[in-house]
């Protein structure tokens, strides 16, 4: 006998679904198709068996695919800063080159997963770096903008104080008493 | 995913400030638990459970009964168990000296009480994303300094 069957692939995947998520008493919540919302805490661990279970299925927790994109950026733009890099080219068309996709593409996926645009990440990057020179008292802020590659001090102190709310300066004395403090 | 949600705990003894507080945070786009403490003393003592899940930052606020900020902020130091917990005051005070005091003394993020709700929801929203930053990229914590008027 053959039987021929009409399938509803939502249903089917609906039904694998909230058996795993049962199955490892995770409390979850379907949100629409390819969407699921786990309302308790997860850990790791438990999170990898869902995936684990899942992909049997030949569903797949497409989150780590694009966390995996999202540490290679973030690699790329320290390494970037930190390791003083050919500078000259805009570091929009280093990344696209660097890990081969659109810029347009990696720039839209950072802003979604990360709360941050790869812009900020960026500046975010390079005022640690800065704070780092600076500790490490080697250099005068004039040579440390002159490294990384800011037109003037002006501008490296005025970045400096719109991400931290703070002066070079201020910041050298705080974390100065601060260590002070620690050893008295 | 629940691996991106933050974990806020604000301690501040004045009601109308905690309910701005949550309120504030229902607006922005970060997925946040908040939970609320109503002084120095419950702080300490909620810090010290073992059946929570420890914040991500701290909003602690300078002028509380029982014990003060700065006071808890001292403690706070001490135990090693909360070295991960960024700590940001908030207070209504914008004096230098409190500013300077605070953050020698270990707190990362100062943060003057803004005087209205939408300063309010950008305000924590800059404390809350950097602070973000700092966590997921294991940033250097001990420079990590914050001001935000």
């Amino acid at each position: 006998m053959r039987l021929f069957l009409k399938l509803d692939i939502n249903s089917i995947c609906k039904t694998i679904i909230q058996e795993q998520c049962e199955k490892l008493a995770l409390e979850y919540e379907i949100l629409g198709f390819g969407e699921v919302n786990i309302k308790s805490a997860v850990s790791d661990a438990k999170l990898q068996e869902l995936s684990e279970k899942l992909a049997v299925y030949g569903i797949q927790i497409i989150e780590n695919q694009k966390s995996i994109l999202i540490q290679k950026i973030k690699d790329t733009i320290v390494e970037m800063v930190f390791s003083d890099i050919d500078t000259t080219l805009k570091s929009s068309v280093y990344l696209a080159e660097k890990l081969n996709h659109s810029y347009g593409y990696i720039s839209n996926l950072f802003s979604e997963v990360t709360y941050t645009s790869i812009e900020n990440y960026i500046i975010i990057q390079k005022i640690e770096r800065v704070k780092q020179l600076l500790l490490i008292n080697e250099l005068t802020l004039t040579e440390i903008a002159y490294k990384l590659n800011y037109s003037s001090v002006a501008h490296l102190s005025t970045q400096f104080k719109n991400i931290t709310g703070l002066t070079p300066s201020a910041f050298q004395r705080i974390i100065g008493k601060r260590r002070n403090n620690i050893e008295i | 995913m629940q691996t991106n949600t933050i974990y806020i705990l604000l301690a501040d003894d004045d009601e109308d400030d905690r309910t701005f507080f949550r309120d504030a945070f229902a607006e922005i786009k970060i997925n946040a638990n908040v939970n609320v403490v109503h002084d120095g003393e419950e702080l300490m003592s909620y810090l010290k459970r073992t059946d929570i899940i420890l914040p991500h930052i701290l909003f602690l606020d300078l002028n509380m009964p029982r014990k003060n900020g700065l006071e808890c902020l001292a403690e706070i130091k001490q135990l090693e168990h909360l070295n991960d917990m960024a700590v940001a005051i908030y207070s209504t005070s914008a004096s230098e000296k409190d500013i300077e005091e605070s953050f020698v003394r270990g707190a990362n993020i100062y943060i003057k009480k803004p005087n209205d709700f939408d300063s309010l929801i950008k305000t924590l929203n800059i404390a809350t994303t950097i602070n973000w930053q700092y966590h997921t990229d294991s940033l250097n914590k001990d420079t990590f300094l914050l001001r935000i008027e």
